[in-house]
């Protein structure tokens, strides 16, 4: 299996502060790969050092088999990014955008006109080509946001949370995109704080938080981690809820419902499910008491 | 879609600075109310300067002919000053991070800005000399004279706006490089382009004849008006060129710091 992301051991720190405390992922090649994590957990900075725009402190990452520190050249030339803020010019209307991308990845006046009409329509932009990008919804805006990033067809993309801000028709209608790229072969690495997102679109999951990645694997691994059945347990009455882990045997059940019963407000209801992402997230980052059950 | 590394070969620089150069131009013909200003600036400094302080400053009337030089360079002053907003709005914003990872030479998003701001300023000097001709400036100077004085202004702008763009680098967002751009644009009062440098006090004549104004502002009187251009040729173009360098050093310096601390 040839590995289209390699980073070990990477660290990063800005002004005394750790963003990255020792990072180790592995992305094979044609893998949706997620990075998931809170607010401030690090997943941007971990995307600028894999796209060159920010060196790191300490440990390697490499790209299609290229460095990132010294063959930064090689990298840009095999990946393309989307960052967290629409990276589109709003005075220019959609045909600009993407034409001026194309000449400035290579392409002849002919080819990038070509590869101009062929995106927009892909991304379903042909009929707003010629109106500025200033005028666009927040959903069409990443749609040309990605339809630039897939210009040049370089074999690794990056996207920095392609779906925060957008409303739910805009958010699948981006997924169904992404998922295309998949079955195209491209590799994809993707960062969000929508568990949700991680679930449907990628082939693993990374958890991070505080700069480390303390968990790893597909979506089913990682709510098996959390045990077998989750009880949620709701009082209308009280406006009071929780959830509490079991490993899903009758006895364990039990047992969590027998300690847990004197306690409970007189109209709690009981219901017991599979552990969704949430609980999975929680978990992992917040260790708290709720999910964590002896 | 191939998984492969892409067959496309990174563009050439000289195709690179094109399309950023055409991409700054675009910005500029769309920003309405800032090429407007652009335009409406000079000819409103040009009434103001002849007909509100022309009286006081030179009864004779002759204040027409004096002033223009001093109010290209002002125009161009405000007009490149434009260039630190342009370039602080593009750092600010998402887009150069993408240009930083496209195989190209991003700082060619700066050369853009700048030669945008040349083509600005240069429509600008045309209004201003066109309604300085309406007002009563006589120039005797010869076509080659003109292509000199053009050179020289030429000259400015790009030593202004490279200054500018430096400060749009550094600056922390687009209001504040507005802001920092404001100084630059005192230069020209404190120097011979509104009234001759003998009748400022002692102190302020030492810094009025030191800084790179007076001297250009010379120049492009001596070849218009025929008034002697003595020394002040090569110390303009020395000034501007060591201020040329040292814009560019700044420039590429902080556009290397500024990618760092993203």
């Amino acid at each position: 299996m040839k590995l289209a992301i390699e980073v070990k051991g990477l660290r990063k720190s800005f002004g005394g502060q750790t963003v990255l405390g020792g990072v180790d992922i592995s992305v094979a090649e044609g893998e949706i790969y997620a990075l998931l994590g809170p607010n401030g957990a690090g997943k941007t900075t971990l995307i600028n050092i894999l796209t060159t725009l920010v060196p790191a402190d300490g440990g390697s990452a490499r790209i299609a088999g290229y460095d990132v520190a010294s063959e930064g050249g090689k990298v840009k030339q095999s990946i393309s990014l989307t960052g967290q803020f629409a990276a589109v010019d709003e005075m220019l209307t959609a045909e600009e955008n993407l034409r001026m991308m194309c000449r400035l990845s290579g392409m002849t006046a002919a080819e990038s006109k070509r590869r101009t009409e062929e995106l927009l329509r892909r991304f379903d932009l042909s009929g707003a080509a010629r109106k500025r990008v200033k005028t666009f919804s927040g959903g069409m805006r990443r749609r040309v946001d990605l339809a630039i990033s897939l210009v040049a067809s370089r074999p690794v993309l990056f996207l920095d949370e392609p779906t925060t801000g957008l409303d739910t028709v805009s958010r699948r209608a981006l997924w169904d995109i992404i998922a295309e790229l998949k079955a195209s072969g491209m590799t994809i690495f993707l960062t969000t704080q929508y568990l949700e997102e991680a679930d449907q679109l990628a082939d693993r999951i990374g958890v991070v938080n505080g700069g480390r990645i303390v968990a790893e694997g597909t979506a089913a691994e990682l709510k098996a981690r959390v045990g077998g059945e989750v009880i949620e347990l709701t009082s209308e009455r009280e406006q009071w809820s929780r959830t509490v882990a079991t490993t899903g045997s009758v006895q364990d059940i039990g047992r969590v419902l027998n300690a847990l019963a004197p306690t409970l407000p007189p109209d709690t209801q009981v219901t017991i499910r599979r552990p969704s992402m949430d609980d999975v997230f929680i978990a992992l980052t917040h260790q708290t008491s709720e999910v964590s059950v002896s | 879609m191939n998984p492969t590394l892409s067959p496309l070969n990174p563009p050439s620089a000289a195709a690179t600075n094109a399309v950023f150069i055409r991409r700054s131009l675009t910005l500029s013909l769309r920003n309405t109310e800032s090429l407007l200003m652009a335009i409406i600036l000079p000819v409103m400094l040009m009434l103001l300067f002849t007909y509100v302080f022309g009286g006081a400053i030179a009864p004779g009337g002759d204040y027409a002919n004096y002033v223009v030089p001093g109010i290209i360079l002002l125009c161009a002053g405000y007009g490149a000053a434009t260039t630190a907003v342009d370039v602080s709005t593009d750092m600010t914003n998402g887009i150069i991070d993408r240009f930083r990872t496209m195989p190209i030479r991003s700082l060619s998003v700066v050369t853009g800005h700048v030669a945008a701001s040349l083509a600005r300023n240069l429509v600008a000097t045309g209004v201003v000399i066109g309604v300085a001709l309406l007002v009563g400036f006589r120039p005797n100077g010869t076509f080659v004279e003109w292509v000199a004085a053009l050179g020289v202004i030429v000259l400015f702008i790009l030593t202004l706006t490279w200054l500018y763009a430096a400060i749009g680098l550094v600056a922390g967002s687009p209001s504040a490089a507005s802001g920092y751009g404001f100084i630059l644009l005192f230069l020209p009062y404190l120097s011979s382009a509104f009234v001759p440098i003998d009748t400022m006090p002692d102190w302020l004549r030492g810094v009025a004849r030191h800084q790179p104004i007076t001297p250009l502002i010379e120049t492009i009187r001596g070849l218009l008006l025929g008034t002697p251009v003595g020394d002040n040729a090569w110390i303009g173009a020395v000034w501007c060129a060591g201020l040329i360098l040292i814009a560019l050093v700044w420039c590429g310096a902080a556009f290397r710091k500024r990618a760092g601390r993203r």
